[in-house]
Formats: C-alpha cells, sequence, structure tokens
C-alpha cells in the first residue's frame, strides 16, 4: 500500500496543489515541496529493505483477464530511480518558486509538475509492463503541458508538439514491443518477463519485440536520429529542463534499457543496436554541442551525447558496463540538473543565453559561476569529480569489447573522440561565459541570484565532488543495489576508486583532456569552417517539418478523394466494402458443402415457384421503369404484393397482414410524395457509373444469394421451442408470434414503437414551415377536381366498418392472425381513405382528433403496463391473464398484455396519420398559397 | 428450390442497391424499399420456409413455422414503413429548400 502512495501521492498533487493554493504562488510551491517530501519519506521508509536486496512487490488485479495488473515493484533500479525523481523534483521545485515570473501562474506549474512526478514514479516502480507504458504515455502528456507552459511564444508550442509526436509515436511503438513480449512469455508482471530471457532471446518475436522496444526507449531518450526533439523542448522554462531534461524523462529511455535489461540484453542483435546507435548519439551530438550558441542548446546537445555514452553501456550487454551505465545515470543527472540550473540562473539575471554576448559574468557572480565550472569541470570529466568515475569505467568497457573483431579499436577511438569534443565544449561553457572579455549589450546588469535559488545548485554540485572524491563512501551502496537490480543477479567484481594506477583508461582520459583544450583554442578556425560546410545545421527539424507537412496533405488529400461530400459516392463506397468484407468471410469457408439442387425441403409447387419467379420479375421491372416514377411505383406495389404472398404461403398470416397494410400506405405515401418531386429520372450517370453500380449490385446480390442458400441448406436448430411450448401456459395465448411480441420480447416492441413516435415527430418538424408547389398537371394527369363522389359516398359507411374489422383484428389478436401492429395500420388505412375520399379539408374538419395525443397515450398505455407489474412485485412488464366468461362470446381470454398491445395499436395508428395526414396537408389549398407567396417573396 | 427462392431474395438485393446507388432521391427511396423487403424476406427465411404450419398452437397442428423470425420480421415491416416515411419526407424538405432531388443536395456540372 505504500509503495502505491509512492506513485499516488504526486498524482494527487495534480489536483491538491491548484485547489488548495488557490492563487497564492507561495502556497504552490509549499504544498508541492511537502507532497514531494513525504512521498520521498516513505520511498526512504523501504530503504533497508531495499538495500538488503530485496524486491517489493505489491498487486491489485485490474483486468486480470487481460493480464493488467495495478502491481508496483521496488528494487534497486527503481528504488535509485524514484530517488532521483523525488529528491531532484525537490530541488527543482525550490528553485522554480524563484525561477518563475510573477506573470507565470505558480499553481499551473507545480500541478503539471506533480503530474510528471507521479507519472515517472510510475513507469519506474512498475510491475506491469501495460501499466509502466500507461505512465510511459503520460510522461509524454505531462511533458508536452510543461514544454508549452509558455503557450504563448510559438517556439514552446512547436517544441511540446514536436515532443509529443516523437515520444508519444516511440510509446506507440513500445506499445506493440510490450504486447509481443506478453505473446512470448504469457505474462505482463516484470518478475515473469525479466526472469525468461531465455526464452525471450531464442523466440521468433524476438527481433521485432527488440525493434519496437528499443525504438521506445531510443525516442525518449533522444537517441540518434530522435534526437532533435530535445533541443527544441528547450523553449520550456528552465526548471522543466533542468527536471525534464537532465534528470528524469529523458532518462526513461535508458532505464527502460536497464530494466529490460536481464530479458533482452547479451544478444548479438543487442549488442549491434544499441551500441551503433548509442556510439553514433555520442560522438555527433557532443560534436554538435561545441558549436552551439544558444546555453540551453548547448547543454541539451550535451544531454544526447551522454545520454548516447549510457546507450552505448547497455549496449555493450555485459554486466560490467551495465555498473558503469547506472553510475552514469547518477552523475549525469546531478551535473547536468545543476547545469541547467545554473544557466537558468543566467538567463534569469543576465537576461540572456546567448554566448557571443555572456562574456566576462565572473566578475558579477563570483559564487554562481564557481558552482556552475565545478559541475562543467564534471561533466568534462576531470579528476576527482564524479564525472571522471563513470567515464573512466566506460573506457576501461570499450577496451573489452567481444563482438568487434577486427574493429575492435574503432569504439575506444571515437568514444575519446567524444571525450575530446565533451572537454571542449564543457570549456567553451566556462571560458566563453563567465571569461573571455566582457558582456555585450546584456539586457540587464547581470548579478547574483536570492539566496535560496542557489542552494538546489549548491547541493547537487556538492554531491558531484563528494561523489568524486570519495566514491566507495558515498555513492557506493546506492549503486551496488541499483545495479544489482538492473542485472537481477550477484554483482560482477569491480572498484569504485580514484586511482587505478598508470592504465589505458586513464591515457584516455587523459588524451581527452588534452584534447579538448588544445580544440577549444583552435576553436575560432573550427566555428569559421563549421559555418562554411554546414551553414544550416543539421536539418532534421526540416526533415521532421517536411514530413509532418507530408502527412497533412497526404491525409487532406486521402479526406478530399474519399469525403469528397457525395453521398452518392459514400453510398458506393461504402456497398463496396461491405461486399468485400462478406466474399472475404466466405472465403474463409472453402469446404462448404451445398447440396445437389434436386434434395429440397421446399415443395416444388406453383406457389413456391411464383414467389421465385414473379418476385425477381416484379424487382427488375421496377429498375427497368425507374425513369418514369409513377410506373415504377406500381411495380414495386406488385413487388410488395408478391412479398405478402410468400409471407402467406409460408405459414406466417400476421406476417402477411402487416406486408399488405404497410405496402398499402407505403404506396399511398409514395404517391403523395410524387407529387411534389419530379415526375421523371434525368439520366445523369455516365455509362460507366451505370456499369459499375450494376456491378457492385450484382456483387451484392450473388453474396446475399450465396448466404441465403447456405442458410436454407444447412442443419435447423432453434430456440423457438421455448416459445411455442411456453406460449399458451405462459403467455395466454396461441398466437406465438403476437405473444413474442406483446410478452416474451416485449420490452423491444416497446423500444420499437418509441422509436416509430421519434420517426413520426421528426416528420411533423421536417414539415413545419416547408411551403412548396405541388407538381402542374404533368403527363400523367394529377387529378386537379374533387374526389369522384361515389368513392366519398362509399368510403364514408365503410369507415365504421373498417373500425370494426381493426378492433377485431386487435381483440383477437393473442389467439388469431392480428394484433395491434395489424389493427392499427388497417384502421389508419380507413382513416386515410376518408382523406382520400373526401378531400383533406372536409375529413380534418369533421376528424378532429389530435394524433400526438394518441401517440402519447400509446407510449404511456405500454409502459404502465410494464410498471404495473413492478407495482405488484413482478419483474418489469410481466404479464398476466385470466379467462373470463362473455355471453354470446363464450369462454374470452384477457391478458394484461392486450393492454400494452392496445398501446402498440393506439401508437401506430396516431404514426400512421401523423405521417400521411401532415403530407397531405401540404397539398390543401392554404399551403398552395402559402407556397405560390414564397416563391414571389424570394 | 431453396436456390431459386435464394436467387429470387439477391435479385431484389441487387435490384434495391442498384436504385439506392442513384442520384436521385426517390431512386434512392424506392431501391431502399425493395431492399427492405429483400431483407425482411432473409430473415424470415432463417427460420426455413414450411407451408401450413402457421404458429397457431392447436391440438391439430403437425408441425409450426418458427416463430421467432416472424415476430422480428413483423416489427421490421412496420419500422421500415416508419424509416421509408421519414426518408420521403426529407426527400420532399430537401427539393423544397434546394430546389433539386439530386441525392447530394446540388446538380452536377
Amino acid at each position: 500500500m505504500k509503495l502505491l502512495l509512492i506513485v499516488l501521492i504526486p498524482l494527487l498533487g495534480t489536483l491538491l496543489v491548484p485547489f488548495l493554493a488557490g492563487r497564492s504562488r507561495r502556497g504552490a510551491a509549499v504544498i508541492a515541496g511537502a507532497l514531494t517530501a513525504i512521498s520521498l519519506a516513505l520511498l526512504l521508509s523501504f530503504a533497508p529493505q531495499v538495500f538488503n536486496g530485496q524486491i517489493l512487490v505489491s498487486s491489485w488485479a485490474w483486468m486480470a483477464d487481460f493480464g493488467l495488473f495495478v502491481s508496483f515493484r521496488l528494487d534497486g533500479l527503481g528504488f535509485l530511480f524514484a530517488l532521483l525523481i523525488l529528491g531532484i523534483g525537490l530541488l527543482v521545485i525550490l528553485y522554480a518558486a524563484y525561477y518563475l515570473s510573477p506573470r507565470d501562474s505558480m499553481p499551473k506549474f507545480f500541478a503539471f509538475m506533480m503530474l510528471f512526478m507521479g507519472a515517472m514514479l510510475g513507469v519506474v516502480l512498475s510491475e506491469n509492463l501495460i501499466l509502466l507504458l500507461m505512465f510511459w504515455e503520460l510522461t509524454s502528456l505531462s511533458s508536452f503541458l510543461l514544454v508549452s507552459y509558455w503557450h504563448h511564444r510559438s517556439d514552446a508550442r512547436q517544441g511540446a508538439r514536436m515532443a509529443l509526436a516523437v515520444t508519444g509515436g516511440g510509446g506507440l511503438c513500445l506499445l506493440a514491443g510490450i504486447l509481443l513480449l506478453g505473446e512470448i512469455t504469457g505474462s505482463y508482471e516484470l518478475s515473469v518477463v525479466l526472469a525468461s530471457g531465455e526464452l525471450i532471446q531464442n523466440h521468433a518475436l524476438y527481433a521485432p519485440a527488440l525493434i519496437l522496444i528499443l525504438l521506445g526507449a531510443f525516442t525518449k531518450s533522444a537517441q540518434f536520429p530522435f534526437h532533435f526533439w530535445l533541443p527544441h523542448a528547450m523553449a520550456a522554462p528552465t526548471p522543466v529542463s533542468a527536471y525534464l531534461h537532465s534528470a528524469t524523462m529523458v532518462k526513461a529511455g535508458v532505464f527502460l534499457l536497464a530494466r529490460m535489461h536481464p530479458a533482452l540484453a547479451g544478444s548479438d542483435l543487442w549488442f549491434y543496436l544499441v551500441t551503433t546507435t548509442g556510439l553514433v548519439t555520442l560522438v555527433f551530438a557532443a560534436y554538435v554541442a561545441l558549436f552551439k550558441h544558444d546555453l540551453k542548446g548547448l547543454l541539451a546537445y550535451s544531454t544526447i551525447s551522454h545520454l548516447g555514452l549510457i546507450t552505448l553501456l547497455f549496449g555493450f550487454g555485459t554486466p560490467l558496463a551495465a555498473v558503469a551505465g547506472v553510475f552514469h545515470i547518477i552523475n549525469h543527472a546531478t551535473f547536468k540538473a545543476s547545469l541547467f540550473m545554473a544557466a537558468g540562473i543566467i538567463d534569469h539575471e543576465a537576461g540572456t543565453r546567448d554566448m557571443r554576448r555572456l562574456n566576462g559574468l565572473f566578475k558579477y557572480m563570483p559564487y554562481t559561476a564557481v558552482l556552475a565550472m565545478v559541475a562543467a569541470a564534471a561533466m568534462a570529466g576531470v579528476p576527482l569529480l564524479n564525472g571522471f568515475l563513470s567515464k573512466e569505467m566506460f573506457f576501461v568497457e570499450t577496451l573489452h569489447l567481444r563482438h568487434t573483431g577486427d574493429w575492435t579499436w574503432l569504439i575506444p577511438v571515437l568514444a575519446t573522440l567524444a571525450g575530446v569534443f565533451a572537454v571542449a565544449y564543457s570549456l567553451r561553457f566556462i571560458h566563453d561565459v563567465f571569461f573571455n572579455g566582457e558582456p555585450h549589450d546584456l539586457p540587464k546588469t547581470p548579478h547574483e541570484p536570492p539566496r535560496w535559488m542557489k542552494i538546489p545548485v549548491e547541493v547537487l554540485v556538492l554531491l558531484c565532488l563528494l561523489v568524486g572524491v570519495l566514491p566507495a563512501f558515498t555513492v557506493g551502496p546506492l549503486l551496488a543495489t541499483a545495479a544489482s537490480g538492473v542485472l537481477q543477479a550477484p554483482l560482477p567484481e569491480y572498484s569504485l576508486a580514484v586511482w587505478h594506477g598508470f592504465n589505458m583508461a586513464l591515457a584516455m582520459s587523459f588524451i581527452a583532456l588534452v584534447g579538448g583544450v588544445l580544440f577549444y583554442l583552435m576553436r575560432h578556425r573550427l566555428f569559421a569552417l563549421h559555418d562554411r560546410l554546414l551553414p544550416g545545421g543539421f536539418g532534421a527539424k526540416q526533415i521532421f517539418d517536411y514530413l509532418i507537412h507530408f502527412l497533412v496533405q497526404g491525409s487532406r488529400w486521402a479526406t478530399g478523394v474519399l469525403e469528397n461530400g457525395s453521398l452518392q459516392r459514400y453510398m458506393a463506397l461504402l456497398v463496396g466494402a461491405a461486399v468485400t468484407v462478406g466474399f472475404f468471410a466466405a472465403a474463409q469457408y472453402d469446404s462448404v458443402e451445398f447440396p445437389s439442387l434436386a434434395s429440397s425441403n421446399i415443395p416444388f409447387n406453383g406457389a413456391a415457384l411464383m414467389v421465385a419467379i414473379a418476385l425477381p420479375l416484379a424487382a427488375v421491372g421496377t429498375v427497368i421503369l425507374h425513369r418514369h416514377r409513377l410506373p415504377a411505383l406500381v411495380m414495386l406495389g406488385v413487388v410488395g404484393l408478391f412479398v405478402s404472398l410468400s409471407f402467406v404461403y409460408f405459414s406466417a398470416p400476421d406476417l402477411a397482414l402487416t406486408q399488405i397494410s404497410v405496402e398499402l400506405v407505403t404506396i399511398i405515401l409514395l404517391l403523395l410524395a410524387l407529387h411534389f418531386l419530379p415526375q421523371e429520372t434525368a439520366t445523369d450517370s455516365s455509362h460507366g457509373r451505370r456499369w459499375r453500380d450494376a456491378l457492385l449490385a450484382g456483387a451484392a446480390g450473388v453474396g446475399i444469394t450465396g448466404l441465403t442458400w447456405a442458410i436454407l441448406t444447412s442443419p435447423f436448430d432453434t430456440l423457438s421451442g421455448f416459445y411455442l411450448e411456453q406460449s399458451v401456459p405462459g403467455g395466454g395465448g396461441k398466437n406465438v408470434v403476437n405473444v413474442i411480441l406483446v410478452d416474451f420480447r416485449g420490452f423491444d416492441t416497446f423500444g420499437e414503437i418509441t422509436v416509430l413516435a421519434i420517426a413520426a415527430i421528426g416528420i411533423y418538424a421536417m414539415l413545419q414551415n416547408l411551403y412548396i408547389r405541388p407538381n402542374e398537371p404533368g403527363p400523367y394527369g394529377w387529378a386537379t377536381t374533387k374526389p369522384p363522389l361515389l368513392m366519398a359516398v362509399v368510403s364514408r359507411p365503410l369507415l365504421p366498418l373498417a373500425l370494426m374489422v381493426g378492433i377485431y383484428l386487435m381483440l383477437r389478436g393473442h389467439n388469431a392472425p392480428g394484433g395491434g401492429f395489424i389493427a392499427g395500420l388497417v384502421v389508419g388505412i380507413a382513416l386515410v381513405m376518408q382523406y382520400l375520399a373526401s378531400g383533406v379539408e372536409w375529413t380534418q374538419t369533421r376528424l378532429r382528433i389530435d394524433y400526438f395525443k394518441m401517440i402519447a397515450i400509446g407510449l404511456i398505455l405500454a409502459v404502465l403496463t410494464g410498471v404495473a407489474s413492478w407495482v405488484v412485485g413482478y419483474p418489469f412488464m410481466t404479464t398476466t391473464f385470466t379467462y373470463l366468461y362473455w355471453p354470446v362470446v363464450g369462454k374470452f381470454e384477457v391478458a394484461s398484455a392486450m393492454v400494452f398491445d392496445l398501446g402498440v395499436f393506439l401508437t401506430v395508428v396516431g404514426i400512421t396519420m401523423v405521417i400521411l395526414a401532415e403530407l397531405g396537408k401540404l397539398s390543401g389549398p392554404l399551403a398552395s398559397q402559402r407556397a405560390l407567396d414564397n416563391e414571389r417573396s424570394r | 428450390m431453396e436456390l431459386l427462392i435464394s436467387a429470387a431474395i439477391g435479385i431484389l438485393v441487387a435490384c434495391g442497391i442498384y436504385l439506392m446507388l442513384r442520384a436521385r432521391t426517390m431512386d434512392v427511396v424506392i431501391g431502399l424499399t425493395l431492399l427492405s423487403y429483400a431483407v425482411n424476406l432473409f430473415l424470415f427465411s432463417s427460420g426455413r420456409l414450411v407451408s401450413n404450419a402457421a404458429a397457431l398452437i392447436s391440438p391439430d397442428a403437425a408441425a409450426y413455422a418458427d416463430p421467432l423470425p416472424q415476430a422480428l420480421v413483423l416489427t421490421a415491416i412496420v419500422i421500415g414503413f416508419g424509416m421509408t416515411a421519414f426518408l420521403v419526407v426529407l426527400a420532399i424538405r430537401a427539393f423544397g429548400d434546394l430546389g433539386n432531388d439530386h441525392v447530394d443536395g446540388k446538380e452536377r456540372r
């Protein structure tokens, strides 16, 4: 639990800092500092166990089935990193409290800071790899917020975006790699993964997993060629750079290399990939650092170079190299954080970071100068400072490589060369800034910073010195614990001492120091040469910008091609995609055995043949006639009638009744629509497009044919036995289809009538304020005369009859074909008949029914039947029934489901009437007059 | 016989989709109606096709047709009407507001 708190407290601080501090600047810093201190104290309380070599794990299941646990792990490596994160975090908070100007919001800054701290602690303390990845991405996100803290500056926004794109992209690679690792080992827990190094490295997926994980690590740790985001992230406030870009976030990549060392390291592939990347980064970035005129730019490239050095060490894959790597992580964190802070002080007090203007500052701030010089000397690897020790261990390791063969000399030579560059740029940092003449037109007169701003630098520089002079007494135990955490195995023999006698490594250090000084002395000639050869510098940013530009253009092009605003095209794409997917799916079943054509369960007779032949004929007829819409509608009606007939023939009387009623109202509806829409379709598709559409439609037809055939001929297995058995005893009705609708699946039906009601309201809304003139009498002779008298005379007495038929259909629905849906449609048709026969005005003055109220009452009835069963203590929509004896009728069954069916009936009547009557009103004389007025006023 | 009926449904689908790919709203409505017929028949036939076996419980019945697809298709037919109506009114509204009946809302040059 305490382990979880170490991570949780800073994360909680993200909320606590802004809420508790309000607008208090000091308060924000105090709260952030206090939370960090608590977390640090918790961590230190584990120190005795960790130094004893224990590995503490605490775990909670999250989504255990997917291998996701909230599990944390504290071993030497995690302890070291957590110590760096919290310790340096504390110093940075103190520093930032004095660094930020009154214009900057402190609560916001510290809230982001705490978020980052929590995320970073999560990365180093996670036991579950997926959890680790989540924290990993959280560090990318929170670093985006921190780098873009001065969001009014465009360089800050661009730098933040670039950092997010590169590290976030790397995070995705890492996710893929982790998933592969999980595939290989069967677990995402580090304890399992770290113990299965042999299994992983002999697995076929080792190479892809390794490459993906390395991509994650290299992007985070700014390794070549992904290094370019780090210099641009220098637009961040300096405390952020001191924290993220020296000690913590950029170390997450090398942390991952260290963490996965037992699982992934040691193979040839690992050696070549990691060593090459590290070596190139080390030398290249050290060279570039020399030519940076921006103080933070120099430090950024120096950081990249040192990260390259650490990567190189882990690439060697030997236990001793890993120890050296861990040692350099500690040392680099201390001297680089203090250097960034010193650079921040200089920027803060002198107003610029440009080394061409900053000269001779020693006079103005001698104390800061001394601190910075010690830290810079540690960076250069001067003896008696911590940087010297780990660099010497590094030089020793370069001399004992087994992989390189004839190229044994290459790595030591390049390492020494990088050492030369490092000495040169460190020297420049010291000489250019603090000596070398007088400052040029600085915005401010530089002076020493406030007392408290120096303390973090003092602490770190003191550590550099202590470790450098007395390594075994200071850092010894921590290094041993952390290194054993990396190796998960007993430590190799090594000695932490300043003096190892005269040997090759010492010679390399000496060459680096002397060579660096010489190199710096020749700097003017080198600068001139560099400017002539590479005037624009290295174009990584240009390449990145070009890539982003290319991606944006590419997606814009793809969007333009796919999404050009034509619904017709979307339809074609949709059908095409569905057909493609369908055929691919069908191709999986290459051995479907279609039975011979002769064997058939459906009797081969006239009725079946009629369905099979007349139906497609009428459909094809509709297509052929579709340019002439009225005949096409007639053909469509024919199709619908044949569909009803096939329902009749294949034992579905309810469906047949529904289909034939719906057919009627649909055709009336479409004819009404045709009153307003054009009567003919112009030929506006090209020949090619029509062929393409025919091909698509044909393919879909073939697919559906195959699918239906496969279904019809496959063995039949259904769950309908339950409904057939329970219909009478459970639902009290003999018509199983109706019982399913109003009882077994009543809730579905309720949803469906609700959808219908919504559609009706939508239709009503769409017809509001629509003034459209009906078609003039055209070739099909729209009648403008009054409805024929005969029809009016016949239809009026027909209404009560039709209503009676409807009510009869509804009442008997539970036991015989009928029910609410069908009855509703029949009554609806009877009412529409009045509109057709007697005209809209005539009917409206007599049929004063509010159909919306009707729909509402229907829905309420349906709900009430459901709720009623609640009231008497049964689940929602439980039905009950009983038998009554009516005179004349005899034994009569009354079910509560019938009330539900009544609701369905009312809703369906209401909906039909809203749709047809509203549409019919459009063609009334009043509406036509309005349409005319409207056109004139336009 | 199964193949013939399957082919009939397939042809219905093909006709419906062809019309739905046309550029005029009315054609799309007709196409959608055809496609609804086809889909309803398809769902219905998944309960297999038998004659003289309506799912009305009676002591004399030898066999029953599968009632479940029938119940599903019944509501599908009614919902299909609602959808067609919505689409038709949308088409009228679009024609009234835009002055053309192209599905894209504007005539192509």
